[in-house]
């Protein structure tokens, strides 16, 4: 059995709401369903990658290398705000406009 | 000039050049083209008319006015996947969650396309954010395949390839996760051309798997392709994986079209069980064409190719989980929910909720779980230690051959709604084409005969930044075998 052998596939309901609320997905009786006899068909398909023996091999970060790109110093021209406002849900005042983000205090 | 649509964009581009036909005559002939028949294909989401003819004007301009120089694709109309931001133009990612957008910006292969006269027609059909194998995750409803309009065109970029393969345009640009331009290709007897990673500026591509998302070219000749790689390829400040490094000789390549003296190399894991006996049987035939042309001919091993398809739908769907982050319900597109009482995380999770569709919020969960404390040394490190198992199995072999080949798909077109409710049997369309995304090395689709009456496709698989073989091999190949030609029986 290699060590790094992923958990038993299959996967709870419960599971999958609470990923659905890490994910900000509103998800129905019906999709949480469906989601969890799905996903574990697919992590049962996926869960051979934990045959490879791979305890020596360093993981891929880039598939081509590249290094400490930088660009150099300079300002240079952004986007108009109002260009980049009209394409959101709500704009006032030259600012993006958002739900309440605190509790109510009442 | 008799059809304009059927001409390819090289005899397209010289006929403008030489004044025998205008650019904007041409943007004509393909606008009526796509009124003509894409009811029936649905390879647009959106049509740019005025924009293209505008465009074709200025080339008009520029070709009448004999100071200034055009480019080798100045006057080409093309269809451009629903990916890419153009700027005022509606950009959907097939989306309902980008319904409506229109980004205040274009992505540096529109703005290369527009600098070289190249005629954006319009916004092509995809898989919702490039996530499927048919077009059928589209928000928007599936496009059509042209050789049999009950079939689907391949995906995530079906919409691009209907487009070329139907004669809407002579050109398309696609975007290749894990197969999303050379499955279409293969299914739709088109040219599909993943570039090699970093070769084609991301920026402005929404993007789906950062470390694997990769533009590139559609049409229906090799030489074709390496025109609009030549136009779109090249380094890019604006992205950060960019390769800072001369554009492969792909054109020349290209023209030059010979085999003799290549080594090419049959990979034992992409063929075999699987793969429908019709694909094998052209994929048989092509390689013995390559050995009559001159290669010379191996098979090789690569044991990793197995685990490619698991190890790409971990990462994946893990990068899109945190890419798809940013669709917040605040900065761009739809917001749901927002009745003045419930909070930001709630109007959030309805937002994403209504606007994402079943594919994608299978991925986003799928990936967010392979992400999850506790799971993450499991499934997603251990898929990117896979990665370096398959990119060691390309080095080893190049160490042999100059290019590998396989079927680009496991099957033709399949009916519409066949694989939907299976989403194992939609991810194994993408068996060949993966190993490629996770390694970075460039590949091509091109045809290789029919079977069932249906296209099968080849690939071709380089090193990285040796995207001129793809080229090489690909247009003596398509010498000696030119592609079959759609009928489009259900045009009559």
């Amino acid at each position: 059995m290699p060590e790094n052998a992923p958990p038993p596939a299959g996967i709870t309901r419960e599971q999958v709401a609470h990923l659905a609320r890490l994910s900000r997905l509103a998800l129905d009786d019906d999709e949480l369903d469906a989601l969890a006899s799905e996903l574990g068909v697919i992590l049962s398909a996926v869960a051979a990658i934990g045959d490879v023996a791979a305890t020596d091999v360093p993981p891929t970060t880039h598939a081509v290398p590249v290094e400490n790109v930088t660009r150099p110093d300079v300002v240079s021209a952004s986007l108009p705000r109002d260009a980049v406002l009209a394409g959101a849900p709500d704009a006032q005042d030259g600012r993006f406009r958002v739900p309440r983000v605190l509790d109510d205090p009442s | 000039m008799s059809d304009l649509t059927r001409l390819t964009a090289a005899e397209t581009a010289a006929a403008v050049a030489a004044r025998e036909v205008s650019a904007v005559e041409v943007a004509r002939a393909h606008l009526a083209r796509i009124a003509a028949v894409d009811d029936r294909v649905h390879a647009f989401l959106h049509v740019d008319a005025e924009g293209a003819l505008a465009q074709a004007a200025r080339v008009d301009a520029a070709v009448a006015d004999r100071d200034t120089v055009t480019g080798p694709l100045a006057g080409v109309p093309l269809a451009l996947k629903d990916v890419l931001c153009t700027e005022g133009i509606p950009t959907t990612v097939g989306s309902r969650i980008l319904q409506g957008w229109r980004p205040p910006y274009d992505a540096t292969v529109t703005a290369r396309l527009k600098a070289a006269g190249v005629v954006v027609l319009g916004k092509t059909n995809m898989d919702e954010f490039a996530m499927g194998s048919s077009t059928e995750h589209s928000a928007y409803g599936p496009t059509h395949n042209p050789w049999d309009l009950d079939r689907i065109p391949g995906g995530s970029g079906g919409g691009s390839a209907a487009a070329v393969a139907s004669y809407q345009a002579p050109l398309a640009v696609g975007t290749d996760t894990g197969g999303s331009i050379r499955q279409p290709a293969a299914v739709t007897g088109t040219i599909g051309v993943k570039p090699t990673y970093g070769g084609v500026s991301r920026y402005g591509l929404v993007a789906f798997s950062s470390s694997l998302d990769q533009a590139g070219p559609c049409a229906r000749t090799v030489l074709d392709a390496a025109l609009l790689h030549a136009v779109i390829a090249g380094h890019d400040p604006r992205d950060s994986t960019s390769i800072d490094a001369p554009v492969p000789p792909v054109v020349e390549a290209a023209r030059r079209a010979d085999v003799s003296g290549l080594r090419i190399g049959i990979v034992r894991e992409l063929t075999g069980e699987g793969y429908e006996s019709g694909v094998l049987a052209r994929f048989e035939e092509a390689v013995t064409l390559l050995r009559e042309l001159g290669a010379t001919i191996s098979e090789v091993s690569c044991p990793h190719f197995g685990y490619a398809l698991p190890a790409y739908y971990l990462i994946a769907p893990s990068e899109a989980s945190s890419n798809l982050a940013r669709f917040d319900s605040v900065r761009y597109g739809l917001r749901v929910g927002d009745d003045g009482q419930r909070g930001l995380e709630e109007v959030m999770s309805m937002t994403r909720d209504a606007g994402f569709g079943a594919e994608v919020k299978r991925r986003i969960i799928l990936g967010t779980y392979a992400l999850s404390s506790g799971y993450y040394d499991a499934y997603y490190g251990q898929a990117q230690k896979v990665r370096t198992l398959i990119t060691r199995d390309f080095t080893a072999a190049f160490a042999g051959v100059d290019v590998l080949v396989s079927p680009a798909a496991p099957t033709v077109a399949f009916p519409l709604g066949a694989k939907l409710a299976d989403p194992l049997a939609m991810y194994r369309q993408d068996l060949a084409t993966i190993p490629s995304n996770l390694y970075g090395g460039p590949a091509m689709s091109l045809p290789a005969g029919l079977s069932d009456g249906l296209p099968v496709g080849l690939q071709i698989m380089a090193p990285t930044m040796r995207d001129d073989l793809l080229y090489q091999v690909g247009a003596a190949f398509e010498a000696a075998r030119p592609a079959p030609v759609p009928p489009l029986s259900w045009e009559s």
